[in-house]
């Protein structure tokens, strides 16, 4: 029949062997931009944009970077956020572009308005530019609402907080950072494929028994 | 190998077309294949395999790659039947070949005896159409068996000593026991309660062309790469294949169910890729589309003959909707649980399955699982301690403490049928093909309310006897978002008072049968699915007896 059953039957039948195979998924305009991300973080050399200018690429850094920080674990900049949202900008994530268009320059107004000796978000202090964001961020703590449809971010700066968030933790070998710096962070490990005990409570679990027998046990 | 599909002409009368492909509707369009007969599957949605499934939670989550487009089938929601409906997203349900149950979490709980006979034992409750089911549960535990054995069920037998009877043990063990799992059975025998492995459709050991599950944790919201997640795409519908009798037809927008002039189905109208338009004849039709699709099919179906809507003289074709009530309590415990990893549920338990009302002051009773099933973006969105700052240093160190440290206690339980609850035709709102949308109206019984606070109680009280170094909860309001599609069709031996039959036969239309969510009589303690695929097995065998007999030509 078709390539998609071949796949499939190769899929399953590697499956069903003694180790499990794992076979990553194919989504090319993620795969890319992970690829550019990965080819951003490793190349001291800049690397080309796709929808992003130098100095919006510049000033989207220095946001993400306050959204996940670098302290004594990596941050956003070491995951390469930026360079993700480029790509994502000029692939899948195209509907957004105008939200950033509008945003930006806002954001430095803002920045201006706050701090007048400042000309760019990037120019301030890391206090400053916490400060700056925070007089966007009308929500300020977690929204609690899981097992619900999440309304599409309004604003562009939750638009970009939720980017950040997505080109930090997307499953590294399903098109996100291909560092997994972000899983790392979290303790997430990479691999799909786990055997137990998978955490500390289970470690020396003895396996289920009947209350009566546990109960034996114990006395 | 899985043999050539045959291709049926639209003009060559099958003997069955089968709207929808997901629980019920696979296990139907395979019992009825498996039996000789010609069955055409359409499903609305694309026919997606384990090689296109993803852990990128960008695709699955924001694009909505395995379920109902909201930008092409956009809902209105309304809590009552006075208000006027305001588009939102108001229910999610699979839209690709097999369903709901290719992303749903597996969590396979059979009904027990009461839920068949509760409103005799308990009597009526004013406000709500509270009714007995045609069929009690010794009717169906043959097919829950069969469920367990040909579809996929991991499970212990005789583990919960509030679980109804049953003729054989589950065909495999259950799955391992999670960080999440150890705690929460731990703290419920502190407690006095009997916690058990959770029954759930994830093999715990390979079948053929399948295998057990890997553990990789992308349940919730994802399709299974290695069919360990038993689908109606990893079972079913493989088998109904296998066949050759049954054809899959992907992509086809099923929109009106073809009468003659004496009232009986002669097939059913869709739209394929194109949007082009299509009759496909069968002698008979079964109507497996979910509880939203499947009232709103038949609404659609409107003619001279049925102005309120094709097999409606009850008039309750999409009322008495129960969604099932529910909350999640979520623990921080010191040491990692890892609980990303494995499944959903390894524990559950059932000693509040069957509260007295005398005794709590409500209606209701449900069931407590030990879970995790979230995805690390999902997490990062939305499972943080309230009051946590949603970025900066201090969301970077609550997310890298938190995420593998986290676990719930979630509860389920009885959604009362109240006759405004139901989907309906929205009167102005249309889909991308010009079809009117679904409107959800609905507004929680007060006990359903009451009972989710009650359990959300119990909870708590767990994850303090369990050592929880936080703990907190979701707010308990009312929904307007449906998952579980339950009740909007309900079966009944009285056609003024019921849509089906126990024979899943419509009152209206002899050979129109409706099989689904919609066709329980009360919502169960949660985990519909199991009842619904139990439910298929049986109307298969019903329908097939009735073709047999002849009796559907008539």
């Amino acid at each position: 029949m078709t390539i998609d059953h071949n796949r499939r039957d190769f899929l399953l039948r590697s499956c069903s062997s003694i180790t499990a195979v794992w076979l990553s998924a194919h989504w090319p305009a993620l795969l890319s931009a992970a690829t550019h991300a990965r080819a951003a973080a490793q190349s001291p050399a800049a690397t080309k944009l796709e929808f992003l200018t130098p100095e919006q690429a510049k000033e989207i850094d220095a946001i993400t970077a306050r959204i996940i920080p670098t302290d004594e674990t990596p941050g956003a900049r070491e995951a390469g956020v930026v360079y993700f949202i480029d790509r994502a900008l000029a692939t899948f994530a195209i509907d957004d572009q105008k939200t950033y268009r509008e945003g930006l320059p806002e954001i430095q107004a803002r920045a201006h308005e706050l701090f007048s000796e400042l000309g760019k978000f990037s120019a301030a202090s890391p206090e400053q530019q916490d400060q700056i964001l925070h007089s966007f961020d009308e929500q300020a703590t977690s929204d609690r609402r899981p097992y619900r449809p999440r309304a599409a971010a309004e604003s562009f700066f939750d638009t970009l907080r939720l980017h950040t968030i997505v080109a930090f933790l997307l499953d590294p070998d399903a098109g996100g950072d291909p560092n997994g710096v972000g899983w790392k962070v979290i303790g997430r490990e990479r691999e799909h494929v786990f055997e137990p005990p998978f955490g500390y409570y289970d470690k020396n679990y003895p396996g289920w028994q009947p209350v009566s027998v546990s109960n034996k046990v114990k006395s | 190998m899985t043999p050539e599909q045959p291709k049926y002409k639209t003009s060559d009368e099958v003997d069955f077309v089968v709207v929808g492909s997901g629980a019920a509707g696979g296990i139907i369009a395979k019992e009825l294949s498996e039996n000789g007969f010609r069955v055409v599957v359409l499903e609305q949605g694309p026919y997606l395999t384990e090689a296109d499934f993803t852990h990128n939670e960008v695709k699955i989550l924001s694009e909505d790659l395995l379920t109902n487009h909201p930008k092409l089938q956009p809902n209105t929601f309304r809590k009552t039947p006075d208000e006027k409906a305001k588009q939102q997203r108001a229910v999610v349900y699979g839209r690709l070949v097999g369903g709901t149950s290719v992303h749903f979490t597996a969590n396979f709980w059979r009904l027990h005896e009461i839920d068949f006979v509760e409103r005799t034992k308990l009597g009526p409750i004013s406000g709500t159409g509270f009714s007995d089911w045609p069929i009690t549960y010794a009717d169906l535990e043959p097919y829950y068996t069969k469920v367990e054995w040909e579809i996929g069920v991991s499970g212990l037998a005789g583990a919960s000593p509030f679980d109804p009877p049953r003729s054989k043990p589950y065909p495999m063990p259950p799955l391992p026991t999670k960080a999440s799992g150890v705690i929460f059975e731990q703290a419920a025998r502190k407690l006095g309660w009997n916690p058990f492995p959770a029954p759930m459709a994830i093999l715990s050991q390979p079948r053929p062309g399948r295998s057990a599950c890997v553990n990789c944790g992308f349940c919730l919201a994802f399709g299974c790469e290695v069919g360990a997640k038993s689908s109606s795409l990893a079972s079913a519908i493989r088998m109904a294949e296998k066949t050759g009798r049954c054809e899959i037809r992907p992509n086809s927008y099923v929109h009106r169910i073809a009468l003659d002039a004496n009232g009986r189905a002669t097939g059913a109208l869709y739209f394929d890729a194109q949007r082009n338009a299509h009759l496909q004849k069968a002698k008979a039709v079964v109507i497996s589309a979910n509880g939203a699709e499947t009232p709103r099919l038949l609404l659609l179906s409107a003619n001279k003959q049925f102005p309120n809507g094709l097999a409606n003289s009850s008039g309750l074709v999409g009322k008495y909707l129960m969604l099932n009530s529910g909350a999640i309590a979520v623990g921080v415990f010191d040491q990692p649980l890892n609980d990303y990893k494995g499944f959903a549920v390894s524990r559950i338990l059932h000693d509040f399955y069957e509260l007295d009302p005398h005794k709590v002051g409500f209606y209701g009773g449900g069931g407590l699982d030990a879970r995790f099933d979230q995805t690390p973006i999902g997490f990062a969105t939305g499972g943080l301690p309230p009051g946590t700052p949603r970025w900066g240093k201090e969301f970077k160190s609550a997310l890298a403490h938190n995420f593998t440290r986290t676990m719930e206690v979630m509860s389920h339980g009885t959604s009362l049928a109240v006759e405004s609850n139901s989907f309906s035709l929205d009167p102005e709102l249309k889909d991308a093909w010009g079809l009117p949308a679904l409107r959800l109206t609905y507004k929680d019984h007060p006990d359903d309310l009451k009972l989710a606070t009650w359990l959300n109680a119990r909870a708590l009280e767990l994850l303090d006897a369990a050592g929880a170094q936080k703990k907190w909860s979701f707010p308990i309001e009312e929904q307007q978002f449906a998952v579980h599609l339950l009740g909007t069709c309900r079966m009944g031996n009285d056609a003024k008072t019921s849509v089906v039959n126990a024979d899943h036969r419509t009152h209206d239309v002899k050979n129109l049968f409706l099989c689904d969510g919609s066709s329980l009589v009360t919502s169960g303690r949660g985990q519909p699915t199991m009842t619904i695929e139990a439910l298929a097995f049986r109307a298969a065998d019903r329908i097939r007896d009735l073709a047999k007999r002849g009796e559907l030509n008539a």
